[in-house]
Protein backbone atom coordinates (compact mmCIF):
# COMPACT_ATOMS: atom_id res chain seq x y z
CA UNK A 1 0.00 0.00 0.00
CA UNK A 2 1.19 3.70 -1.14
CA UNK A 3 2.34 5.46 2.12
CA UNK A 4 0.09 8.98 2.71
CA UNK A 5 2.86 11.05 1.40
CA UNK A 6 2.87 9.20 -2.00
CA UNK A 7 -0.90 9.44 -2.06
CA UNK A 8 -0.66 13.16 -1.37
CA UNK A 9 1.72 13.74 -3.80
CA UNK A 10 -0.12 12.18 -6.58
CA UNK A 11 -3.01 13.69 -5.73
CA UNK A 12 -1.17 17.13 -6.48
CA UNK A 13 -0.19 15.73 -9.75
CA UNK A 14 -3.17 15.18 -10.81
CA UNK A 15 -4.95 18.44 -9.69
CA UNK A 16 -2.03 20.61 -11.76
CA UNK A 17 -3.12 18.40 -14.73
CA UNK A 18 -6.36 19.23 -14.42
CA UNK A 19 -5.52 22.92 -14.32
CA UNK A 20 -3.43 22.79 -17.51
CA UNK A 21 -6.42 21.02 -19.44
CA UNK A 22 -8.79 23.22 -17.92
CA UNK A 23 -7.27 26.06 -19.37
CA UNK A 24 -6.36 24.56 -22.26
CA UNK A 25 -10.26 23.90 -22.56
CA UNK A 26 -10.83 27.34 -22.09
CA UNK A 27 -8.03 28.65 -24.81
CA UNK A 28 -9.54 26.11 -26.87
CA UNK A 29 -13.09 27.15 -26.47
CA UNK A 30 -12.26 30.80 -27.70
CA UNK A 31 -10.17 30.00 -30.31
CA UNK A 32 -12.62 27.56 -31.63
CA UNK A 33 -15.11 30.89 -31.64
CA UNK A 34 -12.78 33.24 -33.60
CA UNK A 35 -12.11 29.45 -36.08
CA UNK A 36 -15.69 29.33 -36.17
CA UNK A 37 -16.48 32.72 -37.27
CA UNK A 38 -13.84 32.92 -40.14
CA UNK A 39 -14.62 28.56 -41.38
CA UNK A 40 -18.20 30.20 -41.90
CA UNK A 41 -17.46 33.49 -43.69
CA UNK A 42 -15.11 31.52 -45.86
CA UNK A 43 -17.38 28.74 -46.77
CA UNK A 44 -19.59 30.93 -49.36
CA UNK A 45 -16.72 31.88 -51.21
CA UNK A 46 -15.10 27.96 -51.98
CA UNK A 47 -19.01 26.74 -52.38
CA UNK A 48 -19.90 29.40 -55.18
CA UNK A 49 -16.40 28.67 -56.72
CA UNK A 50 -16.51 24.97 -56.60
CA UNK A 51 -20.52 24.99 -58.36
CA UNK A 52 -19.41 27.44 -60.91
CA UNK A 53 -16.45 24.86 -61.78
CA UNK A 54 -18.49 21.63 -61.76
CA UNK A 55 -21.28 23.23 -64.28
CA UNK A 56 -17.78 24.10 -66.41
CA UNK A 57 -16.77 21.34 -65.81
CA UNK A 58 -19.75 19.06 -66.92
CA UNK A 59 -19.43 21.46 -70.54
CA UNK A 60 -15.97 20.93 -70.67
CA UNK A 61 -16.30 18.70 -73.39
CA UNK A 62 -17.09 21.48 -75.96
CA UNK A 63 -13.52 23.57 -75.03
CA UNK A 64 -11.14 24.10 -77.92
CA UNK A 65 -7.72 24.16 -75.84
CA UNK A 66 -8.33 21.12 -73.13
CA UNK A 67 -7.41 22.23 -69.62
CA UNK A 68 -5.82 19.77 -67.81
CA UNK A 69 -6.73 21.65 -64.21
CA UNK A 70 -10.12 20.55 -65.28
CA UNK A 71 -10.99 17.39 -67.51
CA UNK A 72 -7.09 16.01 -66.18
CA UNK A 73 -4.39 14.64 -68.54
CA UNK A 74 -6.60 11.93 -69.19
CA UNK A 75 -4.91 9.50 -66.97
CA UNK A 76 -4.14 8.61 -63.30
CA UNK A 77 -0.74 7.16 -62.95
CA UNK A 78 0.54 9.50 -60.18
CA UNK A 79 -1.69 10.39 -57.24
CA UNK A 80 -0.82 13.26 -54.87
CA UNK A 81 -2.49 14.00 -51.70
CA UNK A 82 -1.90 16.81 -49.86
CA UNK A 83 -2.63 15.75 -46.35
CA UNK A 84 -3.60 18.61 -44.06
CA UNK A 85 -2.80 17.98 -39.97
CA UNK A 86 -2.11 20.49 -37.21
CA UNK A 87 1.44 21.69 -36.15
CA UNK A 88 0.38 20.75 -31.94
CA UNK A 89 -0.59 17.84 -30.80
CA UNK A 90 -2.99 17.11 -27.58
CA UNK A 91 -6.14 17.66 -29.80
CA UNK A 92 -8.01 14.18 -29.34
CA UNK A 93 -8.44 12.29 -32.68
CA UNK A 94 -7.90 14.94 -34.92
CA UNK A 95 -5.07 14.17 -36.35
CA UNK A 96 -4.83 10.67 -36.13
CA UNK A 97 -8.01 10.06 -37.97
CA UNK A 98 -6.57 12.75 -40.81
CA UNK A 99 -3.48 10.27 -41.10
CA UNK A 100 -5.46 6.60 -40.95
CA UNK A 101 -7.69 8.10 -43.92
CA UNK A 102 -4.58 8.86 -45.55
CA UNK A 103 -2.94 5.53 -44.99
CA UNK A 104 -5.79 4.07 -46.27
CA UNK A 105 -6.25 5.89 -49.43
CA UNK A 106 -2.92 5.44 -49.65
CA UNK A 107 -2.60 1.60 -49.78
CA UNK A 108 -5.66 1.34 -51.53
CA UNK A 109 -4.09 3.27 -54.57
CA UNK A 110 -0.80 1.45 -53.95
CA UNK A 111 -2.89 -1.55 -54.46
CA UNK A 112 -4.18 -0.48 -57.88
CA UNK A 113 -0.70 -0.21 -58.56
CA UNK A 114 -0.83 3.86 -58.63
CA UNK A 115 2.18 6.23 -57.92
CA UNK A 116 1.76 8.14 -54.50
CA UNK A 117 3.40 11.18 -53.47
CA UNK A 118 2.46 13.22 -50.20
CA UNK A 119 2.35 16.45 -49.57
CA UNK A 120 1.92 17.34 -45.72
CA UNK A 121 0.62 20.55 -44.36
CA UNK A 122 1.41 20.63 -40.53
CA UNK A 123 4.20 18.98 -38.04
CA UNK A 124 1.84 15.98 -36.76
CA UNK A 125 0.97 14.35 -40.42
CA UNK A 126 4.80 14.89 -41.91
CA UNK A 127 6.20 12.98 -38.44
CA UNK A 128 3.16 10.89 -38.42
CA UNK A 129 3.41 9.99 -42.12
CA UNK A 130 7.36 9.89 -42.22
CA UNK A 131 8.00 6.95 -40.14
CA UNK A 132 5.57 4.72 -42.79
CA UNK A 133 5.90 6.53 -46.14
CA UNK A 134 9.10 9.37 -45.77
CA UNK A 135 10.35 8.65 -48.82
CA UNK A 136 6.95 9.54 -50.83
CA UNK A 137 6.95 12.77 -49.10
CA UNK A 138 7.85 15.42 -51.66
CA UNK A 139 6.67 18.41 -49.70
CA UNK A 140 6.07 19.67 -46.42
CA UNK A 141 4.78 22.89 -44.93
CA UNK A 142 4.94 23.83 -41.28
CA UNK A 143 3.69 26.58 -39.01
CA UNK A 144 0.84 27.96 -41.94
CA UNK A 145 -1.36 30.14 -40.46
CA UNK A 146 0.16 31.12 -37.41
CA UNK A 147 -0.40 33.11 -35.51
CA UNK A 148 -3.72 33.54 -37.73
CA UNK A 149 -4.67 32.13 -41.70
CA UNK A 150 -4.54 34.30 -44.01
CA UNK A 151 -5.01 33.80 -47.91
CA UNK A 152 -1.74 34.23 -48.57
CA UNK A 153 -1.02 31.12 -46.73
CA UNK A 154 -3.07 28.89 -49.27
CA UNK A 155 -2.03 30.82 -52.16
CA UNK A 156 1.51 29.57 -51.20
CA UNK A 157 0.50 26.29 -51.05
CA UNK A 158 -1.76 26.27 -53.92
CA UNK A 159 1.48 27.95 -56.10
CA UNK A 160 3.45 25.09 -55.24
CA UNK A 161 1.28 22.75 -56.02
CA UNK A 162 0.19 24.07 -59.35
CA UNK A 163 3.85 23.98 -60.30
CA UNK A 164 4.29 21.04 -59.39
CA UNK A 165 1.07 20.00 -61.54
CA UNK A 166 2.85 22.00 -64.71
CA UNK A 167 5.40 20.49 -64.57
CA UNK A 168 4.28 17.30 -64.75
CA UNK A 169 5.06 16.01 -61.26
CA UNK A 170 1.68 14.38 -60.73
CA UNK A 171 -2.33 13.36 -62.40
CA UNK A 172 -4.33 13.72 -59.73
CA UNK A 173 -4.63 15.50 -56.49
CA UNK A 174 -6.54 14.75 -53.14
CA UNK A 175 -6.77 17.03 -50.46
CA UNK A 176 -7.53 15.08 -46.75
CA UNK A 177 -8.89 17.18 -44.03
CA UNK A 178 -11.29 17.49 -41.50
CA UNK A 179 -14.22 19.36 -41.93
CA UNK A 180 -16.01 21.08 -39.26
CA UNK A 181 -19.68 19.88 -38.56
CA UNK A 182 -19.47 21.36 -34.74
CA UNK A 183 -17.56 21.08 -31.97
CA UNK A 184 -17.81 17.83 -30.72
CA UNK A 185 -17.98 16.03 -34.88
CA UNK A 186 -15.60 16.51 -37.20
CA UNK A 187 -15.70 14.32 -40.53
CA UNK A 188 -12.77 13.23 -42.27
CA UNK A 189 -12.85 14.39 -46.06
CA UNK A 190 -11.19 13.44 -48.78
CA UNK A 191 -11.90 15.78 -51.92
CA UNK A 192 -10.28 15.62 -54.88
CA UNK A 193 -8.73 19.24 -56.50
CA UNK A 194 -7.54 18.57 -59.61
CA UNK A 195 -8.50 17.51 -61.87
CA UNK A 196 -12.08 19.12 -60.59
CA UNK A 197 -14.58 16.11 -60.45
CA UNK A 198 -17.48 15.75 -62.61
CA UNK A 199 -20.40 13.77 -60.19
CA UNK A 200 -22.11 11.45 -62.04
CA UNK A 201 -25.68 11.99 -63.24
CA UNK A 202 -25.09 16.07 -62.52
CA UNK A 203 -23.77 15.97 -66.59
CA UNK A 204 -26.96 15.49 -67.78
CA UNK A 205 -29.14 17.30 -65.26
CA UNK A 206 -26.68 20.46 -66.31
CA UNK A 207 -27.37 20.04 -69.85
CA UNK A 208 -31.29 20.11 -69.33
CA UNK A 209 -31.32 22.67 -66.32
CA UNK A 210 -28.47 24.96 -66.77
CA UNK A 211 -28.53 28.27 -68.46
CA UNK A 212 -25.49 28.72 -70.97
CA UNK A 213 -23.40 31.39 -70.20
CA UNK A 214 -21.83 33.93 -72.32
CA UNK A 215 -18.49 34.63 -71.39
CA UNK A 216 -16.03 37.45 -71.39
CA UNK A 217 -13.45 37.41 -72.25
CA UNK A 218 -13.51 33.91 -74.03
CA UNK A 219 -13.84 30.71 -71.92
CA UNK A 220 -10.04 29.67 -72.47
CA UNK A 221 -8.89 32.85 -70.94
CA UNK A 222 -11.85 32.97 -68.04
CA UNK A 223 -11.02 29.04 -66.98
CA UNK A 224 -7.32 29.82 -67.08
CA UNK A 225 -7.71 32.19 -64.41
CA UNK A 226 -10.58 30.68 -62.34
CA UNK A 227 -9.01 26.84 -62.47
CA UNK A 228 -5.28 27.53 -60.56
CA UNK A 229 -7.68 29.90 -58.23
CA UNK A 230 -9.47 27.42 -57.35
CA UNK A 231 -6.97 25.24 -55.90
CA UNK A 232 -6.02 27.96 -54.08
CA UNK A 233 -9.72 28.97 -52.44
CA UNK A 234 -10.15 25.01 -51.64
CA UNK A 235 -6.96 24.65 -50.12
CA UNK A 236 -7.82 27.46 -48.13
CA UNK A 237 -10.91 26.58 -47.38
CA UNK A 238 -9.68 23.46 -45.98
CA UNK A 239 -7.34 25.41 -43.83
CA UNK A 240 -10.34 26.92 -42.31
CA UNK A 241 -11.89 23.64 -41.92
CA UNK A 242 -9.12 22.34 -39.95
CA UNK A 243 -8.37 24.99 -37.81
CA UNK A 244 -11.84 25.18 -36.53
CA UNK A 245 -11.94 21.56 -36.22
CA UNK A 246 -8.58 21.48 -34.42
CA UNK A 247 -9.79 23.77 -31.62
CA UNK A 248 -13.32 21.85 -31.39
CA UNK A 249 -11.49 18.31 -31.29
CA UNK A 250 -9.04 19.80 -28.25
CA UNK A 251 -12.04 21.41 -26.39
CA UNK A 252 -13.89 18.34 -26.08
CA UNK A 253 -10.45 16.06 -25.54
CA UNK A 254 -9.32 19.20 -22.67
CA UNK A 255 -12.71 18.74 -21.62
CA UNK A 256 -12.76 15.12 -21.01
CA UNK A 257 -8.96 15.48 -19.69
CA UNK A 258 -11.02 17.54 -17.13
CA UNK A 259 -13.33 14.87 -16.00
CA UNK A 260 -11.55 12.25 -16.00
CA UNK A 261 -8.73 14.12 -13.38
CA UNK A 262 -11.70 14.70 -11.36
CA UNK A 263 -12.86 11.14 -10.94
CA UNK A 264 -9.27 10.10 -10.50
CA UNK A 265 -8.47 13.36 -7.77
CA UNK A 266 -12.02 11.77 -5.93
CA UNK A 267 -10.90 8.02 -6.24
CA UNK A 268 -7.39 9.18 -5.15
CA UNK A 269 -8.75 10.95 -2.06
CA UNK A 270 -10.93 8.57 -1.16
CA UNK A 271 -8.03 6.36 -0.75
CA UNK A 272 -5.90 8.89 1.10
CA UNK A 273 -8.72 9.44 3.77
CA UNK A 274 -9.29 5.89 3.98
CA UNK A 275 -5.45 4.94 4.87
CA UNK A 276 -5.24 7.83 6.93
CA UNK A 277 -8.00 6.35 9.04
CA UNK A 278 -6.74 3.04 8.77
CA UNK A 279 -3.38 4.75 9.99
CA UNK A 280 -4.98 6.68 13.26
CA UNK A 281 -6.33 3.29 14.36
CA UNK A 282 -3.79 1.26 14.06
CA UNK A 283 -1.77 3.28 15.93
CA UNK A 284 -4.81 4.06 18.69
CA UNK A 285 -4.29 0.16 18.90
CA UNK A 286 -1.20 -0.37 19.20
CA UNK A 287 -1.14 2.34 22.33
CA UNK A 288 -4.21 0.71 23.96
CA UNK A 289 -2.77 -2.66 23.35
CA UNK A 290 0.51 -1.51 25.02
CA UNK A 291 -1.08 -0.19 27.95
CA UNK A 292 -2.98 -2.92 28.34
CA UNK A 293 0.33 -5.12 28.72
CA UNK A 294 1.67 -2.70 31.39
CA UNK A 295 -1.33 -3.47 33.49
CA UNK B 1 -39.23 48.15 -58.16
CA UNK B 2 -37.66 44.77 -59.21
CA UNK B 3 -34.90 43.37 -57.14
CA UNK B 4 -32.65 40.66 -57.28
CA UNK B 5 -30.35 38.90 -54.80
CA UNK B 6 -26.61 40.54 -55.01
CA UNK B 7 -23.81 38.26 -53.26
CA UNK B 8 -20.12 40.15 -52.92
CA UNK B 9 -17.82 37.49 -51.59
CA UNK B 10 -14.35 37.38 -50.92
CA UNK B 11 -12.08 34.47 -49.26
CA UNK B 12 -12.35 35.41 -45.79
CA UNK B 13 -16.07 37.21 -45.88
CA UNK B 14 -19.06 37.65 -47.15
CA UNK B 15 -18.80 41.40 -47.40
CA UNK B 16 -22.53 41.89 -48.86
CA UNK B 17 -25.60 40.18 -49.18
CA UNK B 18 -28.81 42.39 -50.11
CA UNK B 19 -31.80 42.45 -52.77
CA UNK B 20 -31.18 44.93 -55.22
CA UNK B 21 -32.39 46.96 -57.93
CA UNK B 22 -29.33 47.10 -59.69
CA UNK B 23 -25.41 46.69 -59.51
CA UNK B 24 -22.73 47.87 -61.36
CA UNK B 25 -19.57 45.87 -61.64
CA UNK B 26 -16.40 46.17 -63.19
CA UNK B 27 -15.81 43.70 -66.02
CA UNK B 28 -12.74 43.21 -67.75
CA UNK B 29 -13.60 44.85 -70.74
CA UNK B 30 -16.13 48.07 -69.03
CA UNK B 31 -18.43 48.52 -66.59
CA UNK B 32 -21.52 46.19 -66.31
CA UNK B 33 -24.89 47.12 -65.41
CA UNK B 34 -27.04 43.40 -64.09
CA UNK B 35 -30.66 44.50 -63.64
CA UNK B 36 -33.13 41.83 -62.81
CA UNK B 37 -33.36 39.22 -65.29
CA UNK B 38 -30.08 39.75 -66.80
CA UNK B 39 -28.68 36.83 -69.60
CA UNK B 40 -26.51 34.55 -68.15
CA UNK B 41 -22.91 35.85 -68.30
CA UNK B 42 -19.45 34.46 -66.51
CA UNK B 43 -17.08 37.14 -66.12
CA UNK B 44 -13.79 38.52 -64.99
CA UNK B 45 -13.42 41.64 -63.01
CA UNK B 46 -10.76 44.47 -62.79
CA UNK B 47 -9.79 46.51 -60.05
CA UNK B 48 -12.54 48.67 -59.82
CA UNK B 49 -15.96 49.83 -58.03
CA UNK B 50 -18.99 47.89 -57.53
CA UNK B 51 -21.51 50.02 -57.25
CA UNK B 52 -24.99 49.02 -55.67
CA UNK B 53 -28.06 50.50 -56.37
CA UNK B 54 -31.10 50.54 -53.97
CA UNK B 55 -33.79 51.98 -56.27
CA UNK B 56 -32.38 54.89 -57.87
CA UNK B 57 -30.13 55.63 -54.91
CA UNK B 58 -26.10 54.36 -54.77
CA UNK B 59 -26.29 52.37 -51.31
CA UNK B 60 -22.64 51.05 -51.38
CA UNK B 61 -19.25 51.61 -53.33
CA UNK B 62 -16.93 49.00 -52.82
CA UNK B 63 -13.36 48.92 -54.52
CA UNK B 64 -12.51 45.26 -55.53
CA UNK B 65 -9.19 43.93 -56.34
CA UNK B 66 -10.33 41.92 -59.46
CA UNK B 67 -12.18 38.84 -59.56
CA UNK B 68 -15.05 37.30 -61.63
CA UNK B 69 -18.81 37.79 -61.50
CA UNK B 70 -21.76 34.93 -62.30
CA UNK B 71 -24.68 36.54 -63.40
CA UNK B 72 -28.01 34.82 -63.76
CA UNK B 73 -31.42 35.91 -64.33
CA UNK B 74 -32.44 35.13 -60.78
CA UNK B 75 -28.98 36.69 -59.25
CA UNK B 76 -25.94 37.66 -59.16
CA UNK B 77 -22.90 36.74 -57.58
CA UNK B 78 -19.50 38.40 -57.64
CA UNK B 79 -16.52 36.79 -55.96
CA UNK B 80 -13.44 38.75 -55.34
CA UNK B 81 -10.06 38.63 -54.08
CA UNK B 82 -10.38 41.67 -51.94
CA UNK B 83 -13.09 44.33 -51.47
CA UNK B 84 -12.64 47.87 -49.51
CA UNK B 85 -15.38 50.58 -49.08
CA UNK B 86 -14.43 53.33 -51.46
CA UNK B 87 -14.87 55.78 -48.40
CA UNK B 88 -12.19 54.34 -46.63
CA UNK B 89 -9.41 54.68 -49.71
CA UNK B 90 -7.30 57.62 -48.57
CA UNK B 91 -5.10 59.39 -51.85
CA UNK B 92 -2.18 60.55 -50.04
CA UNK B 93 -1.35 57.03 -48.75
CA UNK B 94 -1.80 55.72 -52.39
CA UNK B 95 -0.14 58.38 -54.31
CA UNK B 96 2.73 57.09 -51.62
CA UNK B 97 2.08 53.33 -52.41
CA UNK B 98 2.11 54.02 -56.26
CA UNK B 99 5.68 56.07 -56.04
CA UNK B 100 6.65 52.94 -54.02
CA UNK B 101 6.00 50.40 -56.26
CA UNK B 102 7.24 52.53 -59.34
CA UNK B 103 10.77 51.87 -57.49
CA UNK B 104 10.41 48.11 -56.98
CA UNK B 105 9.68 47.85 -60.72
CA UNK B 106 13.13 49.60 -61.28
CA UNK B 107 15.08 47.35 -59.00
CA UNK B 108 13.15 44.19 -59.50
CA UNK B 109 15.18 41.15 -61.56
CA UNK B 110 12.90 38.29 -62.71
CA UNK B 111 9.89 38.66 -64.88
CA UNK B 112 7.53 37.07 -62.00
CA UNK B 113 8.36 39.81 -60.00
CA UNK B 114 8.24 42.03 -62.38
CA UNK B 115 4.55 41.12 -63.36
CA UNK B 116 3.54 40.77 -59.60
CA UNK B 117 4.21 44.60 -58.92
CA UNK B 118 2.79 45.53 -62.18
CA UNK B 119 -0.51 43.72 -61.09
CA UNK B 120 -0.19 45.62 -57.50
CA UNK B 121 0.43 49.18 -59.16
CA UNK B 122 -1.92 48.84 -61.47
CA UNK B 123 -4.57 48.24 -58.20
CA UNK B 124 -3.37 51.02 -56.70
CA UNK B 125 -3.75 52.87 -59.86
CA UNK B 126 -7.38 52.02 -60.24
CA UNK B 127 -8.07 52.40 -56.84
CA UNK B 128 -6.58 56.59 -57.12
CA UNK B 129 -8.75 56.93 -60.42
CA UNK B 130 -12.00 55.99 -58.39
CA UNK B 131 -11.09 58.05 -55.91
CA UNK B 132 -10.59 61.49 -58.40
CA UNK B 133 -13.99 60.12 -60.22
CA UNK B 134 -15.51 60.03 -57.01
CA UNK B 135 -14.31 63.19 -55.58
CA UNK B 136 -15.16 65.29 -59.26
CA UNK B 137 -18.73 63.59 -58.90
CA UNK B 138 -19.97 65.08 -55.62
Amino acid sequence: MATLKALRDRRKTVQSTQKITLAMKMVAGAKLRRAQENVEAGRPYAYVMGQILRDLAAGAQALETPQPLLTGRGQDFVHLLLVATSDRGLCGPFNSSIVRQARKLIEELQSQGKTVQICTIGRKGRDMLSREYGELIVESFTEVGSPRLRYSDAERIGDSILKMFEDGLFDVCNLIYNHFKSALVQEVTTQQIIPVPIENGQQIQDKSLKAIYDYEPAEEKILGQLLPQNVTVQIYNALLENAASEQGSRMTAMDNASRNADDMIRKLTLTYNRSRQAQITRELNEIISGAEALQ
Amino acid sequence: METFPFTLVSPEKILLEKEVSMVVIPGLKGDIGVLPNHAPLLTLLRPGVVRVYDGAEVFMQIFVNGGFSEITPEKCVSLVTEGTLLEFLNKSTLEIEIKNLLEDIEISKTREEREQVGENLDIARAKLMEILTHEKMQ
